[in-house]
C-alpha cells in the first residue's frame, strides 16, 4: 500500500549508539585511564561528583538494569542468582538485575557483550525517593563487602514532597542543599581529591541545558506526523539517564533537536501510516519492544509518555495552562553555593517526582500531553517491576477515564519477562485498537 | 485479674470501632486515623484528639482494585478497604507519616475517595542517618501543628505538647516494663498476649491503656502461666497483626519472646527526651527510633537492633516474615538472616499475604521448630 508520510532513519543514530557504548566501556576502563568510577541512580545528583575531575566515570543503575533486561538470557541468570541468595522475586526488577550481575560477577555492555568481573565502584553516590533507591545500593555494597571489597556510600534524601502551584518551602530546599554540601566534603574525604567548583558549575549548567533540550525535543512530537516514535526515543532519552551532566549529552541533544526540527519542516514521520496517536506510561517491558512494531501495523504511533518526557526532561506549566519546557535560570552558576542551590531548585520540579506524591498532578500532566500532543488513547503499563513508577497508577487510570480518554491498561514487568504475557497482551491490544475503529493495514 | 486484663486488650481490639465511637460520644472530641507509626501521636494528644491506627481486617480486599494496583502490599490495600467499607466513618481526619510508597497510596486514595474533613501527610525524612534530618523534621512537625491549629481554630500550647509527650512516654515505658517479663526463662506473658497489648494501645486512649498496664505490672510478678514455654522464638517483619498465626505457632510448643515489627517492640522502644524545644524533642525521637528499613541506610542499624534483641531475649530461632510485595523489608531479608546466623540464631522465612495459609505454614513451622530443638538429629 502507498505510504501516507515519508520516513527516514535518524542521521544521529550511530553517533548516539557509539556514545552509549563508550559510556559502558569507560566505566569498565576507568581505572586503566587513571580515573575514578562511581555507581548510583539515574536521578542522582550526578553533577556533584563531576567536581572531582574530568576523569570520573559513572554507571547509573536503572539504565544498566534495562540493558540487562534487554538481553533475556543474561536477565534470567541474574534473577536466578538473586532468588538463590534469598531475595523475594517481587522486588524492583532493575535492582534484581543489578544485584544479579554482582552475584554472577559479570558485566554486560550496551551491545550485550558479557565480560567477567563486575567492576566495583570506588564509591556509591545515590539519592532516595523510591523505597528501593537507597536500599538497592546498600545491598549492592553489602554484596561487595562479602567479596571483601568495601565501597563507601553516600545517599541524599530527597523525599521532601512535591509542590506544583507554589515553590517548595525553603526548609525543604535547604535540607537537600545541606546534604549535598556535606556530600562534597564526603567525596573529598573518600577519594582524597580536591574538589573543583568550576567543574561543578559546568556540570550543573550542562545538566540544566540537557534536561531542558530533551523537553524541547519531546515538544516537537506534537507535530502530525510525529517525527519520533517512542521506541526510538528510548535509545535517545537514555543519554540523559546516563550522563545528563556531561557536555557530550548537551552536544548530542542539540544535534538531535536540530535534526528533529528539520524532520518536522520536511514532514518526515516516524511511522509511515500514522493515523492513531497513543502514549504509554512507565518503563516498557524491555524484552518485548517489538510490541511497538506490532502497533505500527495498525497505523498507531506511540509518541512517548510522561515517563520518556519527564524522567529526564524538565517542564513547567505556563500561565496559559499549557505544559512546556522549563525556562533556563537567568545565569550560569559561578560559585559552589549557587551551583548546589540551582541544581536542587531545578531538580525538585522534575515531573516524574510529582507522581510519587500526588496522583492528581500526574493525571493532570498526562491530560496535558493528551491535549497538546493530540493523543487518541493512553496505554498504561501496570508495571510489576517498578513500584516507584507504578505507584498511584490505578488513580491515574481513574482520572483519565473520568476525563473521557480511552485507556488500555496492561500488566507487565520492565525487567522480568516471566511477568509479561506478550501474546495475551498483544491480542487484547489489537482488540482494543479494533474497538477504536482501527484495522490492520495491508502489508 | 491478669486474665481479665488480657481479655480487656482483646476486647478493645475486637470492638475497636465501638470503643472509638463511644469515646467520641463521651468526650465530644476528634478522632484521627493514622496509618504508620511514624505519625507523632504526641502532637495529636496535644491537640486533644484521639489517634487510632488504621489496620486491616484480613479479608481479601477486592474493593481496592480500582484504586491500588495489586502489586502493592496487602496491608496498604487492606487498610484502604476498611475506609471504603465505611468502617472508620467516625474518624474526623487522616494523617500519614511518610514510610513507604505503599501506604502513601492508601493515604492518597483515602483523601480522594473517602469523605474526610482533614488529611495531612508528614514528610518524615528517609535519611535518618544524616545530621540534618532532625531539624528538618522539626519544621515538618511545625507545619503539621499549624495545619491542625488552622483546622480546629485552637492553638497547640507547650503545655499541650508536654501532656502529649507524657502520655506517649508513659504508655511506652509501661509496655517496655511488661517486656522485661518476656526475658525470663519461663516468660510471664506469651507472644500473642504481648501482641494484643501493643495492638490495643494503638486503638484506644493511651491514658486508659496505661491504667490497665499499671495494674498488669502489679499482677505480673505473681503470674504463673503453667505452660512449658518450649522454643524461644522471635518474629521479625513489617506490620504484623496476624493473631491467629501467633496463637497457632505458640500452640506448637513455642513462645514468641520478642518481636521486631511496628505492632510490637518497634512501636515502644524509644521515648521522647523532653527539652525546651518540644518539636525538636519529638523530631529527635522519630528520627532516632528503631527505624523502618525504608529509612535505614546506609548502615543497617535495625538489623543490629534485631540482633541485640535476639541476644537480650535469649532467642533460639526467628521467623522472618515478608509481607508479600513489601520492598523495604524484603530487601533486607538476606542481610538480616545472615546477621542473626552469625550470633547463632537460626531463621526461617515466611511470606504473608492478606490471609495466612495456616495448613501449609504449620508443617513448615513444625519442621523449623524440630530443627531448633535438635529432634531431627534423633532420627
Ligand atoms: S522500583 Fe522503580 S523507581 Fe524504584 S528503584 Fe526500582 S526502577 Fe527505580
Ligand atoms: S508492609 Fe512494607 S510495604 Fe507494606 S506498609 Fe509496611 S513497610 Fe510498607
Amino acid at each position: 500500500m502507498t505510504q501516507k508520510y515519508p520516513i527516514e532513519p535518524l542521521k544521529i543514530w550511530n553517533e548516539a549508539k557509539q556514545l552509549r557504548g563508550k559510556y559502558y566501556e569507560n566505566y569498565l576502563a576507568a581505572h586503566e585511564l587513571g580515573g575514578l568510577r562511581w555507581a548510583g541512580g539515574a536521578w542522582s545528583f550526578s553533577a556533584i561528583p563531576a567536581g572531582l575531575g574530568e576523569d570520573v566515570y559513572s554507571i547509573t543503575g536503572e539504565p544498566h538494569g534495562a540493558t540487562i533486561a534487554f538481553f533475556k538470557d543474561f536477565t534470567a541468570k541474574c534473577h536466578d542468582a538473586v532468588e538463590a541468595a534469598g531475595f523475594p522475586r517481587t522486588l524492583c526488577a532493575y535492582m534484581r538485575n543489578y544485584w544479579g550481575s554482582i552475584l554472577l560477577d559479570k558485566y554486560i555492555q550496551a551491545d550485550g557483550n558479557v565480560v567477567d568481573e563486575h567492576p566495583v565502584p570506588d564509591f556509591i553516590w545515590q539519592d532516595h525517593i523510591c523505597c528501593s533507591h537507597a536500599k538497592w545500593y546498600q545491598v549492592a555494597r553489602w554484596l561487595e563487602e562479602k567479596k571483601g571489597k568495601k565501597v563507601p556510600m553516600y545517599c541524599v534524601d530527597v523525599s521532601v514532597g512535591y509542590s506544583m502551584d507554589k515553590p517548595l518551602e525553603d526548609y525543604k530546599i535547604n535540607y537537600i542543599v545541606q546534604q549535598l554540601n556535606d556530600g562534597i566534603e564526603w567525596l573529598e574525604k573518600v577519594t582524597g581529591r580536591t574538589y573543583n567548583d568550576k567543574l561543578l558549575c559546568e556540570a550543573v549548567w550542562n545538566e540544566i541545558n540537557a534536561t531542558k533540550i530533551w523537553a524541547e525535543i519531546c515538544t516537537l512530537n506534537q507535530t502530525i506526523p510525529a517525527p519520533l516514535d517512542e521506541k526510538t526515543m528510548y535509545s535517545l532519552y537514555v543519554m540523559g539517564t546516563l550522563m545528563k551532566h556531561r557536555p557530550e549529552c548537551v552536544d548530542i541533544y542539540r544535534k538531535l533537536k536540530a535534526e528533529v526540527e528539520d524532520r518536522v519542516r520536511r514532514g518526515i514521520a516516524a511511522v509511515a501510516n500514522e493515523k492513531y496517536r497513543v502514549i504509554t506510561d512507565t518503563q516498557p517491558p524491555w524484552g518485548f519492544l517489538k510490541i511497538f512494531r506490532e502497533m505500527e501495523k495498525y497505523g498507531v504511533v506511540s509518541l512517548g509518555s510522561l515517563y520518556t518526557f519527564g524522567l529526564i526532561g524538565m517542564w513547567k506549566y505556563r500561565p496559559d495552562g499549557t505544559w512546556a519546557p522549563k525556562d533556563l535560570p537567568l545565569e550560569k552558576p559561578q560559585t559552589r553555593e549557587e551551583a548546589v542551590k540551582m541544581i536542587v531548585e531545578w531538580t525538585v520540579d522534575r515531573p516524574e517526582w510529582a507522581h510519587f506524591y500526588l496522583p492528581e498532578v500526574k493525571t493532570k500532566m498526562i491530560l496535558s500531553i493528551v491535549k497538546q500532543w493530540k493523543v487518541d488513547a493512553v496505554l498504561l503499563h501496570y508495571n510489576r517491576g517498578c513500584e516507584g513508577l507504578s505507584v498511584h497508577i490505578a488513580e491515574n487510570r481513574h482520572g483519565l477515564v473520568k476525563a473521557g480518554v480511552p485507556v488500555f491498561p496492561f500488566e507487565g514487568n520492565m525487567g522480568d519477562e516471566r511477568e509479561f504475557d506478550f501474546p495475551g497482551t498483544l491480542a487484547r491490544l489489537t482488540a482494543f485498537f479494533e474497538s477504536m475503529g482501527l484495522k490492520k493495514l495491508k502489508e | 485479674m491478669t486474665e481479665e486484663i488480657f481479655q480487656q486488650f482483646r476486647d478493645w481490639i475486637d470492638n475497636r470501632h465501638e470503643y472509638a465511637k463511644e469515646w467520641k460520644e463521651r468526650t465530644n472530641k476528634k478522632i484521627i486515623g493514622y496509618l504508620c507509626t511514624y505519625v507523632p501521636e504526641e502532637i495529636l494528644y496535644a491537640a486533644d484528639m484521639l489517634p487510632v491506627r488504621i489496620l486491616g481486617s484480613h479479608e481479601p480486599p477486592t474493593v481496592t482494585e480500582p484504586y491500588i494496583f495489586a502489586m502493592f502490599c496487602h496491608l496498604c490495600r487492606d487498610c484502604l478497604a476498611q475506609g471504603l467499607k465505611g468502617r472508620f466513618n467516625y474518624i474526623d481526619g487522616i494523617v500519614e507519616g511518610q514510610s513507604c510508597l505503599h501506604l502513601r497510596q492508601t493515604f492518597n486514595a483515602w483523601r480522594l475517595h473517602i469523605p474526610t474533613n482533614f488529611a495531612h501527610y508528614i514528610h518524615i525524612p528517609h535519611g535518618i542517618q544524616n545530621p540534618h534530618a532532625i531539624p528538618y523534621l522539626a519544621q515538618e512537625l511545625a507545619k503539621f501543628k499549624k495545619t491542625l491549629e488552622d483546622w480546629t481554630g485552637k492553638k497547640i500550647t507547650n503545655e499541650g505538647l508536654d501532656k502529649g509527650i507524657k502520655i506517649m512516654n508513659k504508655n511506652r515505658e509501661l509496655m517496655r516494663k511488661v517486656h522485661e517479663y518476656r526475658k525470663l526463662d519461663n516468660p510471664k506473658i506469651t507472644g500473642i498476649e504481648a501482641m494484643e497489648m501493643v495492638l490495643s494501645s494503638q486503638m484506644v486512649d493511651k491514658q486508659e491503656h496505661s491504667k490497665l498496664l499499671n495494674k498488669l505490672l502489679e499482677e505480673l510478678p505473681n503470674r504463673n502461666l503453667n505452660r512449658n514455654p518450649g522454643t524461644r522464638l522471635m518474629i521479625i517483619g513489617s506490620e504484623d497483626d496476624d493473631r491467629v498465626f501467633m496463637k497457632n505457632v505458640e500452640a506448637l510448643g513455642a513462645t514468641f519472646v520478642i518481636e521486631e515489627h511496628c505492632t510490637g517492640s518497634r512501636y515502644l522502644w524509644d521515648d521522647v527526651v523532653p527539652s525546651e524545644d518540644r518539636l525538636m524533642a519529638i523530631a529527635s525521637r522519630y528520627v532516632n527510633r528503631v527505624p523502618c528499613p525504608s529509612k535505614d541506610w546506609p548502615e543497617f542499624t535495625r538489623i543490629q537492633h534485631a540482633v541485640k534483641l535476639a541476644k537480650d531475649f535469649n532467642v533460639q530461632g526467628a521467623l522472618v516474615i515478608q509481607n508479600k510485595f513489601c520492598d523495604p523489608h524484603g530487601i533486607e531479608i538476606p542481610p538480616l538472616r545472615e546477621a542473626l546466623k552469625q550470633v547463632g540464631v537460626q531463621t526461617y522465612p515466611l511470606e504473608f499475604d492478606v490471609t495466612v495459609p495456616w495448613g501449609q505454614f504449620r508443617t513448615r513451622v513444625e519442621a523449623f521448630l524440630e530443627t531448633l530443638t535438635g529432634l531431627e538429629e534423633l532420627f
